[in-house]
């Protein structure tokens, strides 16, 4: 899919952290590698630190504690709110949907449209296009778009390839009709045939949770997980990743004849600083302008790791000044999209913790 | 054999013997975190950049196809 959206702007973000801390240092010993094979890793990969939500959060209770701190501050008012959309792998159960929760516990409107779509590395270029088509007959009223995983709590503490990279983290990005008409291009692609290289096999209904499922077992490759456990195919994803996004970059610069040195920002998806690295000398991009810090900060957020990224590197700056920005994602599905966007005067741009 | 790799393939999974497998990475010998960090390490010791598309278990099954790859990323070996 290749468009452009018109008259659509971003007016604030705030990411919410879970205040616990996980340090790779202390991890090492889950592992049944060698302590300094495993070491050598956390400088190649960007592994140092990661948050973790408390077993008994779910993403529901990070999205309402988010959205309450906008409402009690002023971000918004609950009836200037059209729509409530949360992208996440995580859901609190089947039913009722995460957005349901948030409208619920956080008193908004009965005509408050609701939805929950399950989407993970790709979750916030995909929540920007339903944001921006809803906004479409929204009037004056803003989308809450809620970008949210905990996937700590779905990846074994004794996978080395996996737990070191996850970090659990909610964003949220107020979403609105703007009176400049500035472009916005975008781009999505999917190829589910190869949607086996990220994966939980159990837990949906093709394959219900079972004791059987839970049970731990060594991979052949020394990590231990079960069925129930998230795994990612690295090499597959690594080559995947190689292979699709330097191209569909280069098509979208191409097409909106607009040049790498235009931008002031390319705000990635970030599943490890080794994957960014490579991917950015591939494409061609400086390494300057695309930050590559949140694995080793906080780990991977899933579908919250673009706004974060926004939010920790620029922050403040994204209040007073308006950026060039190139946003890409890249990950389960298999999907890989492509977003020009300014992004900038914010009405507000915070990163709060909580103990969750 | 080449000294230098074989020096790193010890260093990095010292219990294993190198001189006895056919494919490191199908006899399990290397796994992908293994490979990244040769990567690494390969980059370091010979000044080159591998590029990502040539980040394939296939260029890490042999001294050989591993020395090929420093080649291939400009490097002298």
């Amino acid at each position: 899919m290749e468009t452009v959206f018109k008259g659509k702007k971003i007016s604030s973000m705030l990411g919410i952290l879970p205040e616990t801390i996980g340090l790779f240092d202390d991890e090492v010993d889950n592992y049944s590698f060698p302590s300094k094979q495993t070491m050598r890793l956390k400088k190649i990969m960007g592994y140092s630190q990661h948050r973790l939500a408390k077993e008994t959060s779910t993403v529901s209770d990070f999205a309402v504690y988010g959205l309450n701190y906008m409402l009690e501050n002023g971000w918004i008012q609950k009836d200037e709110i059209g729509a409530v959309i949360t992208l996440t792998l995580c859901p609190d159960y089947f039913v009722p949907h995460i957005s349901n929760i948030v409208q619920a516990k956080c008193g908004l409107g009965t005509d408050v449209i609701c939805m929950d779509i399950a989407q993970g590395c790709c979750g916030f270029l995909v929540g920007l296009m339903q944001s921006f088509m809803l906004l479409e007959h929204l009037d004056d009223k803003k989308v809450v778009l809620i970008n949210g995983d905990i996937l700590s709590h779905k990846i074994s503490k004794r996978d080395r390839n996996d737990f070191p990279l996850v970090g659990d983290a909610t964003t949220i990005t107020l979403v609105e009709n703007s009176t400049l008409n500035d472009s916005i291009y975008y781009e999505m692609h999917t190829d589910g045939s190869r949607g086996e290289a990220l994966k939980i096999p159990a837990g949906g209904f093709r394959m219900p949770c079972t004791p059987e499922t839970a049970a731990m077992k060594d991979q052949g490759d020394g990590n231990f997980r079960s069925l129930d456990h998230m795994h990612m195919d690295g090499s597959s994803v690594f080559n995947f990743v190689q292979t699709e996004v330097p191209p569909m970059l280069e098509h979208a610069f191409q097409k909106n004849r607009k040049t790498v040195d235009e931008m002031d920002y390319f705000l990635f998806h970030q599943p490890n600083k080794f994957m960014l690295q490579k991917l950015a000398e591939k494409a061609g991009l400086p390494a300057e302008k695309l930050p590559m810090n949140l694995v080793e900060n906080f780990g991977n957020p899933s579908g919250a790791s673009i706004p974060l990224t926004a939010i920790y590197n620029l922050g403040d700056e994204l209040t007073k000044k308006v950026y060039r920005c190139c946003l890409s994602a890249f990950g389960s599905g298999l999907a890989w999209g492509v977003m020009f966007m300014e992004i900038g005067m914010l009405e507000h741009c915070e990163l709060i913790e909580t103990e969750l | 054999m080449n000294e230098q790799i074989l020096a790193m393939l010890k260093e990095l999974r010292p219990e294993f013997d190198f001189s006895d497998s056919d494919d490191f990475v199908i006899d399990g010998l290397l796994d992908s975190f293994d490979i990244i960090s040769l990567v690494s390490m390969l980059e370091e010791k010979y000044n080159i950049k591998v590029d990502g598309l040539d980040i394939i278990p296939e260029n890490f099954s042999s001294i050989d196809t591993m020395i090929a790859l420093v080649q291939k990323s400009g490097g002298i070996i």
